[in-house]
């Protein structure tokens, strides 16, 4: 009997996946666990097992198609069900499982989920909108889904993905889901010279749609310092020979971690998040800290647990495999979510400071440019030190001048004084 | 290029003047796109006018009359035994039901700016189609639509060339009435034109290979139906297959598995339709074809050709007119960039014999295969007031919900005028009404339409 294996719950309101690679052919005879498919989500690249053992009879996808959770993906035919099913690698606290409906059916909902309860008319306007239903909580009777639900969904956005498509451009190009205010049409540019359309790819839609969502959200404040790291450079030059013999790479970035891990355990409003519709300031009692790192698909930010706790080589082992796992485009959903704070640390291709936006819905992050050796009067004296500038961008509506200027003097202190962070351990 | 080719571009190219076709080119047309239609008859209406939907339920009426006039002697009203003039229902069918259609969808098709050239359309590329008629003329489109339905499909492992045998676009034809019929398959198609033929005056047979007429339908809908046709028929033979079929005289020597040869003046094959999509060039575009035939698309009715959408048929199951409508619109709409999606939640489905027999979105069946819980209420009309003045107490309703919000999720009803009683419950479940609602919705009496009222109440009792 045919057997259709749908794209699984994701967890965490993602709703969509672009599909990078179709990993079998139609007539393949694959085992369970075998890798099916490449899906990029909105967080990560990830590889879907196979939840059955045979024969593959329908490849329902294409590479570049973005699939909705509930759709099907490949039709087994004769399937041996590998006894439990299994959850998606990459969501494993979200136990998603293969649904068993028959995929086109509309009549048959998958796993005793109804089509979701909403009229055609408010469906539309969640088209429009760039809704994606179900992740739409209905609160008229029966659980139905009303415009004014959806209208509330698209100003909490942040949650919501882009959904909307304009179909009259090729299936690859789809209009943002937009945030705030209508951006007048575009001049046409052939009228200068000849240009070329590129579509943005899945991830850079994500980017573009969560800064512009933190930029017109969240009133920014940047406050500029530098941090004297000629001890601490001193520090990981005398270790890193000898702690790449273990496998470690000491970094700078460890040490940002550590440092800003423990000064945000003195200025907890900076470990928050708002809740706007409540007007309640949500304090965040562990220090999950994410790190921007450069791929070449666009922005990802990786997510360390427990930064404030762990030990600080066991942090830079970790960081140097989660890099390497996100520039492989290989990071599980989990690296990537749950983060408080982010740091972002351009260094390695200099310049003298950036303005990050905050990673919403954060409250503040840090922007590290590259350490230069300064001329810096020290008692009288003019000496050369190692000077790191750093940008501590943060949500005005939570903290004021006052309160960023100390915690990025904390962070400093901390970064100045090594042996200050040890005590703190 | 051929010599006197016409090289012309329109915005949208389609293929196929049916149901999908047409309702995909009138919103093009709306839409502001330069639309033509490339139809192989050089017409608009598709099978539907002309081979199934239209042409079968003008027959259907004529057999329900004839069973109504026969029932009026229960009522003490007598009238002379019926004379046919098959010449005059032919042309009646023909002129006054589908000629008087097929004029009034060209007259808007002239209203609305489109046009319909005839002949065969094969796509060149993604961009460019040829067409091959009266005339050769080269179409460029900004997109298509590929709406060119299906066909009847042949018995499976039976060949046969036979003026006897026919298929429903032969049946529709009514080139006489045969004393002993066999039909071939009990799904819709064959019910109701084997209805039309008992009553009509043949001796009809029916076989079906599975163990039931209407195979997916939930058996308590079946029932009624079920019941009058066993008695309309001469003989319905279940789990039986047609081996093989002989040319013999005036008629066909039909061999059934498991029982004796026996002979028919005609057989009717009705074991379904099938995509047309072969011979339409789409191996030099990007659209993929599934095994059975049928083009993939999304819920936007694209297919994976960015230039190229698909409506109705051609598209694969259900094979329904009215669904053709909906995706040619919502194809159409896509095209012109607005945010549709053939999202629909119920594609209505019904059986015009008699009784009428109809359902839409989930079905009892569906559900137990499905794994998922749902409240299930049944109405018998011998309760209904309306269903007695017509003497017809052998109709049922049926809802399915859901057991914890009461959302309607799906409705059966079998009985006259099941049909257009469907719309009710089809607006219920596309809409999330909830069983509530329709308990609570003032029903005209006496109509049958309040059966959906006293259904729904069973569960609001039962729920408090």
């Amino acid at each position: 009997m045919p057997r259709p294996f749908v794209l699984p719950d994701l967890g965490e309101g993602l709703t969509e996946a672009e599909i990078i690679a179709v990993l079998v052919r139609e007539g393949d005879v694959i085992q369970e666990d075998a890798p099916l498919l490449e899906v990029e989500t909105d967080k990560a690249q990830v590889e879907i097992p196979s939840p059955m053992s045979g024969r593959v009879e329908t490849v329902h996808v294409r590479p570049g198609q973005t699939v909705k959770v509930g759709a099907a993906l490949i039709t087994f035919a004769d399937s041996t069900d590998g006894g439990a099913r299994r959850s998606l690698a990459a969501a494993p606290a979200t136990g998603a499982a293969p649904a068993t409906a028959t995929p086109g059916d509309r009549s048959a909902p998958p796993r005793g989920r109804g089509p979701v309860p909403a009229t055609p008319a408010t469906r539309r306007l969640a088209r429009e909108l760039g809704v994606d239903l179900l992740t739409v909580r209905g609160r008229g009777p029966g659980g139905r889904i009303t415009d004014d639900d959806v209208r509330a969904a698209t100003s909490a956005a942040g949650a919501s993905a882009p959904g909307a498509s304009a179909p009259a451009s090729p299936p690859d190009a789809k209009p943002l889901a937009r945030v705030g205010v209508e951006p007048p049409p575009l001049p046409r540019f052939e009228q200068w010279g000849p240009v070329e359309r590129a579509p943005l790819s899945h991830l850079r839609r994500t980017i573009a749609l969560r800064m512009t969502l933190s930029a017109s959200l969240i009133p920014h404040v940047t406050h500029f310092d530098r941090a004297d790291i000629t001890e601490l450079d001193a520090i990981i030059r005398r270790n890193v020979e000898r702690l790449r013999a273990r496998g470690v790479s000491l970094t700078l970035t460890s040490f940002l971690l550590k440092a800003s891990a423990l000064a945000l355990r003195a200025h907890p409003q900076f470990n928050a998040s708002l809740d706007a519709a409540a007007g309640a300031l949500i304090l965040k009692r562990y220090y999950h800290l994410g790190v921007a790192v450069a791929t070449d698909r666009g922005l990802i930010v990786p997510v360390m647990r427990d930064v404030d706790q762990r030990p600080l080589l066991e942090l830079a082992r970790e960081l140097a495999t989660l890099a390497e796992r996100v520039r492989e485009g290989k990071a599980a959903l989990d690296d990537l979510r749950g983060g408080t704070f982010t740091i972002t640390n351009l260094g390695a291709l200099g310049g003298t400071g950036a303005i990050p936006i905050i990673n919403y819905p954060e409250v503040a992050i840090l922007g590290v440019a590259r350490a230069r050796e300064d001329a810096v009067v020290r008692e009288g004296q003019v000496v050369p030190r190692l000077m790191l500038p750093l940008t501590l961008t943060f949500d005005h509506r939570i903290a004021d001048g006052a309160d960023g200027a100390r915690f990025a003097a904390d962070i400093v202190r901390f970064l100045e004084h090594p042996d200050q962070m040890l005590l703190e351990l | 290029m051929v010599m006197g080719d016409l090289a012309r571009e329109v915005d949208v190219a389609v293929v196929g003047g049916g149901p999908g076709g047409y309702s995909a080119a009138f919103r093009c047309a709306e839409l502001g796109l330069e639309t033509v239609v490339v139809d192989a008859g050089e017409r608009l209406g598709g099978a539907c006018l002309y081979a199934g939907c239209i042409p079968s339920k003008a027959l259907l009426h004529v057999a329900a009359l004839m069973h109504e006039v026969e029932r009026a002697r229960e009522l003490g009203l007598h009238y002379g035994e019926p004379r046919l003039g098959l010449d005059a229902l032919r042309t009646w069918k023909a002129e006054r039901v589908v000629g008087k259609l097929a004029r009034g969808l060209a007259a808007v098709a002239k209203s609305k700016g489109v046009e319909v050239t005839g002949g065969r359309a094969v796509l060149e590329d993604s961009r460019t189609l040829r067409v091959e008629g009266v005339r050769m003329e080269t179409i460029r489109f900004k997109h298509a639509i590929i709406a060119t339905g299906s066909r009847p499909a042949a018995l499976p492992g039976v060949t046969i060339v036979s003026e006897h045998v026919m298929d429903s676009t032969g049946a529709l034809e009514l080139a006489d009435v045969p004393e002993r019929l066999l039909v071939i398959g009990g799904g819709y198609i064959g019910l109701e034109l084997g209805t039309v033929y008992a009553t009509l005056g043949s001796r009809v047979t029916l076989v079906e290979m599975t163990d039931g007429l209407l195979p997916g339908v939930d058996r308590d809908l079946v029932g009624p139906l079920a019941r009058r046709l066993e008695n309309l028929f001469a003989a319905v033979h279940l789990n039986t297959k047609v081996t093989a079929l002989h040319e013999s005289g005036a008629g066909v020597l039909v061999e059934l598995e498991g029982r004796d040869a026996e002979a028919f003046d005609r057989v009717l094959v009705a074991v379904g339709r099938q995509p047309q999509s072969a011979g339409l060039g789409l191996e030099t575009t990007r659209v993929r074809v599934d095994g059975r035939g049928s083009l993939v698309v999304d819920d936007r009715c694209r297919t994976d050709d960015p230039h190229i959408y698909a409506a109705g048929d051609v598209t694969g199951e259900p094979m329904l007119a009215h669904r053709a409508m909906r995706q040619g619109k919502v194809a159409a709409e896509v095209i012109a960039g607005r945010p549709a999606a053939f999202d629909n939640v119920v594609v209505p489905a019904v059986v015009f014999t008699d009784p009428e027999l109809a359902w839409c979105g989930l079905t009892e069946r569906l559900a137990e295969e499905a794994g998922r819980p749902v409240k299930v209420a049944r109405f018998s009309w011998t309760a209904s007031g309306r269903a007695a003045t017509l003497g017809r107490t052998d109709g049922l309703t049926k809802l399915v919900v859901d057991p914890e919000s009461g959302v309607v999720l799906g409705a059966g009803v079998v009985g006259p005028g099941a049909g257009e009683l469907i719309a009710e419950a089809a607006l219920a479940v596309e809409t999330s009404a909830l069983a509530e609602d329709v308990a609570s919705t003032i029903h005209a009496h006496p109509t049958l339409s309040e059966s959906w009222m006293e259904t729904a109440e069973t569960l609001t009792l039962r729920r408090r």
